[in-house]
């Protein structure tokens, strides 16, 4: 059994326009100590995805449906108190941006023991033991006189390491992480990164990664979900969705990869922009800015079916195999090249 | 933090020196000689000198304004009332327990009614109580509280007799009529109110925006992440946050709110610092007047340094900076 099994997950927010569908009939699955990733464009509904399985939507404008079964047991229709003990503890979460993530006028070491103390009947000085040594576990430098510093006084990528040893303090089985390198430098993306996948091999916990940038997913995962309008449009391996892709949508943000190692006039981009999650496009979603378009695509929206000769790997394409497998194979080699 | 503590003392020594001079130059170049006043209109003019001399009013003002501080500083005294003989000091003596009660129970009527009023409504925006609190800000904000004053007294007071139109009663020392904290509250009830109303509904709104500004922060987020109950969310990540510039505003407001106790002293007949000062007025009472303004000038000193060292106590971000 899987560790989280989403099915068919819905969420809608009523707003005053009328309601949006954030995300709309989304499925995956984690499997124990696996990283996946899921990329997209934002507004593509990633972050809302992983808000919904934590419960932390506004109740009062969300509709949810679906299921999102954790160990079996379904965390949407799950009671607010056993909920409240599964986050945090079983699940945790790190979020985008470390500068306002961190409560500002209490310590860090208030924040880490708060979230011992939650889950765990320990003492005081326990849990200041054990934040202590999860500050150290994410690399910060002299934690025993850190731990008594305001957030203010942490730099963006310390801030981070504090959040990523927060959501770590009580060994969660699942690290949810929510775009955890955005808003740091690209040295500090680096290290946060590595750091993350040390922590997965030393705590054993699945990871689930949001992101936009297609690096990070090479980097780190296992098991990758491509979101296009708040809907899954391709899932599978990672070294197939890099070596293989069968999405037209997959195919534009690989290709629009910024590369050092090439001049180019300009980025190559995606034409267009996501839709309108009030009122998206009928048929496939993607059909607007999609060069393959067919009429097809204007009027039948396509099933994410497995790829034919792959069971893992599942696209939502009218497109027929040979030419995904012939464009696929023709944007690969054009990649390699430019790379070698 | 010793530092910081003592920058702020240094610069309320600052305000006070320069709140002092302003008052004093205000009062004392007034077209008006109080000497005359002071003497009555059988005086000569030769008697107008001796009284001016006695008061030590012939000086150049600089010179009165450095005896003044003499005064003030080597003998605590604010000089004595032109027109009753009496110490000030002892005027503002008596006057200002009257004000402090007035503004300490309306202070706290007004976070009493603000704060929760304010909270309920930030957790349920447009609920029939958000609603409600909205239409008694409106109506707070626009009534002028000496009609507040006379509206109550004429409807609570007069009319249903609930409670007493006038009269301050004593805390501590009972007097012949009346004395005693439930005799003190009772007659206080009315000023109270009037005095609290107009702030409990800017505080309300102030509330409201905030909580509901704290609510929607990404580390109330991380705490409900955590695993936290909803009511340990509120109370150590939205409100202690929240709470942050009421302070402040307190602060601030207590000083602005020292001006609002006037109007209701007038009305509830409260022989407070406010009222003092407006008899003292009528009178060309001028050591009476500035005594007044000067031990204000005080009270608001310290108190905002009393917020600002309580700002800095709860806020870290200050404290460091």
């Amino acid at each position: 059994m899987a560790l989280l099994e989403v099915t068919d997950l819905r969420t809608y927010f009523r707003t005053d326009d009328g309601i949006v569908k954030a995300v709309d009939g989304v499925s995956f699955s984690i499997e124990k100590g696996k990283t996946l990733g899921i990329v997209g464009e934002s507004g593509s509904g990633k972050s809302v995805t992983c808000l919904t399985i934590m419960g932390l939507n506004s109740k009062r404008t969300t509709i949810t449906s679906g299921e999102a079964l954790w160990k079996g047991k379904n965390l949407l229709t799950m009671g607010a108190r056993e909920f409240r003990d599964i986050r945090g503890s079983e699940i945790a979460m790190i979020f985008q941006d470390p500068m306002t993530s961190l409560n500002p006028v209490h310590k860090v070491g208030k924040q880490l023991t708060e979230a011992i103390q939650l889950h765990r009947d320990v003492t005081k000085s326990q849990a200041r033991a054990r934040a202590l040594e999860l500050l150290k576990a994410v690399g910060i430098p002299r934690p025993e006189r850190r731990i008594d510093d305001y957030p203010h006084q942490f730099s963006g990528g310390m801030r981070q390491r504090v959040m990523i040893a927060m959501a770590l303090v009580n060994n969660p089985d699942l690290l949810i992480a929510d775009e955890p390198t955005t808003a740091l430098d690209v040295t500090t993306q680096a290290q946060i990164l590595t750091l993350m996948q040390k922590l997965q091999e030393e705590f054993g916990s699945a990871i689930l990664v949001i992101t936009h940038d297609l690096g990070v997913v090479a980097e780190v995962a296992d098991e990758v979900v491509v979101m296009y309008a708040a809907q899954v449009v391709e899932k599978g391996p990672v070294e197939r969705i890099f070596k293989r892709p069968h999405m037209p949508y997959t195919w534009g943000l690989l290709g629009s990869l910024p590369r050092l190692d090439s001049v180019v006039d300009r980025l190559v981009q995606i034409p267009g922009s996501p839709p309108s999650l009030l009122n998206p496009p009928r048929g496939c979603r993607f059909h607007p800015r999609c060069p393959y378009v067919m009429d097809v695509c204007k009027a039948d929206d396509p099933a994410l079916l497995p790829v034919f000769d792959d069971s893992d790997h599942f696209a939502a394409c009218h497109l027929d195999h040979e030419t995904k497998d012939r464009e696929a194979a023709k944007l690969i080699a054009g990649m390699m090249a430019q790379a070698s | 933090m010793i530092r910081y503590i003592i920058r702020r003392l240094l610069w309320a020594v600052v305000l006070f020196v320069a709140v002092t001079v302003v008052t004093y130059i205000i009062f004392f170049i007034v077209p008006a000689n109080p000497a005359l006043g002071l003497c009555g209109k059988a005086c000569t003019q030769d008697d107008v000198k001796r009284v001016q001399a006695y008061w030590g009013l012939d000086k150049p003002v600089p010179v009165q304004y450095l005896k003044f501080l003499e005064r003030l500083v080597v003998h605590q005294s604010l000089g004595r009332s032109f027109a009753t003989r009496r110490e000030v000091n002892d005027i503002v003596k008596d006057a200002a327990p009257v004000t402090a009660s007035l503004v300490v129970g309306g202070v706290v009527l007004w976070m009493l009614i603000a704060v929760p009023l304010g909270i309920l409504s930030a957790i349920r925006p447009r609920s029939l109580l958000d609603r409600a609190s909205m239409v008694f800000v409106l109506v707070g904000i626009s009534a002028h509280p000496v009609w507040l004053g006379l509206i109550f007294s004429f409807f609570f007071g007069y009319k249903l007799g609930w409670f007493p139109i006038t009269n301050y009663c004593d805390f501590i020392n009972p007097s012949t009529d009346c004395g005693g904290p439930v005799q003190w509250a009772y007659h206080l009830f009315l000023p109270w109110a009037t005095f609290a109303i107009l702030f409990a509904a800017l505080y309300v709104r102030m509330i409201r925006a905030n909580v509901m500004e704290t609510m929607n922060e990404d580390y109330v987020r991380t705490a409900r992440a955590k695993g936290a109950p909803e009511h340990q969310v509120m109370r150590s990540h939205i409100l202690r946050n929240a709470m942050l510039p009421v302070v402040t505003m307190l602060g601030m407001d207590i000083g602005l709110a020292l001006g609002g106790a006037v109007f209701t002293e007038t009305v509830y007949a409260l022989p407070g610092l406010g009222k003092t000062a407006i008899s003292a007025l009528d009178t060309f009472d001028l050591p009476t007047v500035q005594g007044i303004v000067v031990f204000s000038t005080i009270c608001i000193i310290v108190f905002n340094l009393i917020v600002d060292l309580l700002y800095a106590w709860i806020d870290p971000r200050i404290r460091l900076s």
